[in-house]
């Protein structure tokens, strides 16, 4: 289905609304992982408005879509698109972090809010929606399930098991979305440990593999498009970012992986989005 | 049996001087790097954070970035210590013991291998990154192994002298170390030695054996407890495997209660090492703090000792309790 402009629009009104969010509430908490979520609010917006079908009415379904970030760190942006869709309240968004607050550092499973799985280690992710996947199938939903990751985790071995694993249980139920910015926390991929072409991994493993532009909106919306339409394999849509997007002085920096802006800075970067094309 | 009673050289710095047990490493390891070219080190990805980044700078060609994957730098450095190096592994505690755990077992300790696992962010004071990433079971995990030993530094100057003393000494080790800055307790001339707790504060009534950043809330609280004229001995078990015998059974005859205080959880970890050698050697009445069979959240560092009872007001309220207990 091809995306009306005013689709997109709201992507892209949505993305920025998500960026604001993401550095107002590291802000608030003092810490936090703003760059990725950053980085990846174009494709997770048009993920969760055009494609995953978490809704306040299908939140308690068996058979709906099921998401799980692998990169939990960035967690903001997910608490933050939440929101959007109306399964957390707005205003709750400024506990992140707090002691007491369901918005825990890294996401924690809970029903009434929408999070399908606890992460924060990285590695363990891929695995766990395998097996959503195949207990999806099990059942005989026809729901999908979204593997969210990042480079970094790319790194880790398991990450190498389960994608042997999908591919061989021909799972063409689950999409594995991999933010690809380049970016970890000691550096740059090519400085500290290089994953290099994660597109041909991916199909010698056996998956169908697409190398999109992650702000590109209709891009990505086409690329998880497709990944719905191949039912034989698993698919996995490799998103290029930038980390920091749309903040001129976080984009491409590592050092923004892991550090709350100040108040100073906020100012400087909410000023940038506000004034942002849409 | 040997009552040692010499009380191990305490800092009076006024303001107390505040800083974390994994800085001491990072400069440590410069030092060491410095002295012998036998020393490589890896880390996975946090080299920042856990402070060898440094050694990092000054040595890049004896630095190895693992990227993120923990269970192969533990194999790589396995390999690299067959091959005669001293290897210094780092990470997060989460995933420097609890990721890997199969091949520190497989590749280090059962082929008794020269390897150093300091591992920062360890327990609860890790703070606003929550359960994911407050390890409370590496204690547990790592002194179940053969062949493995480990510290808990109780502040900079004590890790300092840990990370030294296990590069002088051949074997598998586990360091424990902390994110967060806590105060310095021992003056500059304290001798760290391995397999030894240290007696930070004399007392016959009971005693507080603890570790890590639970030691400087233990002097806090013994100093409360004394205001009602409770004399609490306070130790410091920084070597929790092998563990000082000697003192834990002099502690008991002498204060006849112990009481535990960890950052970690109470299965398996400081308090039941003590018990292993308490009811074996000299049973008297226990009490142990640590998490109680739960996992974090997030929250800062001080808001979550509190809520878990390991700040010095519940270490005092407590130490009443055994004190009942006391025959
Ligand atoms: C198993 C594990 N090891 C280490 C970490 C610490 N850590 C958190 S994020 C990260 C870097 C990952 O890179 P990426 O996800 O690409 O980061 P981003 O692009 O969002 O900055 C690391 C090493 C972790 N959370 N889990
Ligand atoms: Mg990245």
């Amino acid at each position: 289905m091809v995306l009306a402009d005013q689709a997109i629009l709201e992507i892209r009104q949505t993305a920025n609304q998500v960026r604001k969010d993401v550095l107002r509430m590291v802000n608030a908490a003092t810490c936090g992982h703003p760059g990725g979520p950053l980085g990846m609010a174009d494709f997770m917006t048009t993920l969760f408005l055009q494609h995953f079908n978490l809704t306040p009415e299908t939140l308690h379904n068996e058979d709906r879509d099921r998401l799980v970030l692998g990169n939990g760190h960035t967690c903001a942006g997910y608490y933050a698109l939440l929101a959007a869709k109306g399964i957390l309240p707005r205003e709750e968004l400024m506990t992140f972090r707090k002691f007491g607050a369901r918005l825990q550092g890294h996401p924690h499973r809970n029903a009434d809010m929408g999070i399908d799985f606890s992460t924060g280690s990285l590695g363990n992710s891929l695995s766990v929606a395998v097996g959503m996947a195949m207990g999806a199938r099990l059942s005989g939903y026809e729901n999908r399930i979204f593997s969210i990751s990042s480079d970094g985790e790319s790194q880790e071995g398991q990450i190498w098991e389960a994608a042997m694993s999908a591919a061989h249980y021909q799972l063409g139920n689950l999409t594995a979305v991999v933010d690809f910015n380049n970016v970890q926390i000691d550096g740059h991929m090519r400085d500290v440990m290089n994953v290099r072409d994660l597109k041909l991994k991916y199909e010698a493993f056996g998956w169908h593999a697409m190398d999109v532009d992650g702000h590109d909106v209709l891009a990505v919306h086409d690329a998880l498009e497709a990944a719905n339409a191949v039912y034989e394999k698993p698919s996995a849509i490799i998103c290029h970012t930038l980390i920091g997007k749309g903040v001129s002085f976080m984009e491409d920096q590592p050092g923004w992986h892991g550090v709350a802006p100040n108040d100073e800075q906020l100012a400087l970067a909410l000023a940038e989005l506000e004034a942002a094309p849409e | 049996m040997p009552s040692t009673q010499t009380l191990a050289p305490l800092a009076c710095d006024s303001p107390v001087k505040i800083v974390a047990t994994r800085d001491a490493y990072g400069s440590a390891l410069l030092e060491l790097g410095a002295k012998r070219d036998d020393i490589v080190v890896l880390d996975a990805d946090l080299s920042g954070s856990t402070k060898t980044k440094a050694f990092s700078q000054a040595y890049p060609a004896r630095f190895f970035n693992q990227g993120v994957a923990e269970a192969n730098m533990m194999g790589t450095a396995a390999g690299m210590a067959s091959m005669g190096y001293t290897v210094f592994a780092s990470s997060f505690a989460m995933f420097a013991a609890g990721k890997p755990w199969e091949q520190i077992r497989q590749s280090i300790c059962v082929p008794e291998l020269n390897v150093k696992i300091c591992a920062t962010h360890a327990g609860l004071t890790v703070g606003e990154d929550g359960k994911s990433h407050q390890m409370l079971e590496d204690i547990t995990l790592m002194r179940v192994i053969p062949q493995m030993r480990v510290i808990v530094p109780a502040d900079a100057v004590e890790a300092a002298a840990a990370v030294r003393a296990v590069a002088e000494t051949d074997g598998p080790f586990y360091v424990r170390l902390s994110r967060a800055s806590t105060p310095v307790i021992f003056a500059e001339d304290y001798k760290f030695e391995l397999g030894k707790g240290a007696i930070l504060r004399e007392g016959t009534d009971l005693c507080i054996a603890a570790c890590g950043v639970c030691v400087a809330p233990a002097l806090q609280a013994a100093e409360e407890l004394a205001k009602s004229g409770v004399e609490a001995r306070v130790i410091n078990l920084a070597t929790i495997d092998p563990i000082d015998r000697d003192l834990i059974l002099d502690s008991a005859e002498r204060c006849g209660a112990i009481l535990t205080v960890e950052e970690h959880q109470i299965r398996g970890g400081l308090g039941d090492a003590v018990a292993q050698v308490v009811v074996h050697g000299k049973p008297v009445p226990m009490q142990m703090l640590g998490m109680d069979n739960a996992f974090g959240q997030s929250g800062t560092a001080d808001e979550l000792l509190a809520h878990y009872g390991l700040d010095a007001p519940a270490i005092v309220a407590r130490s009443q309790e055994l004190m009942q207990r006391k025959a």
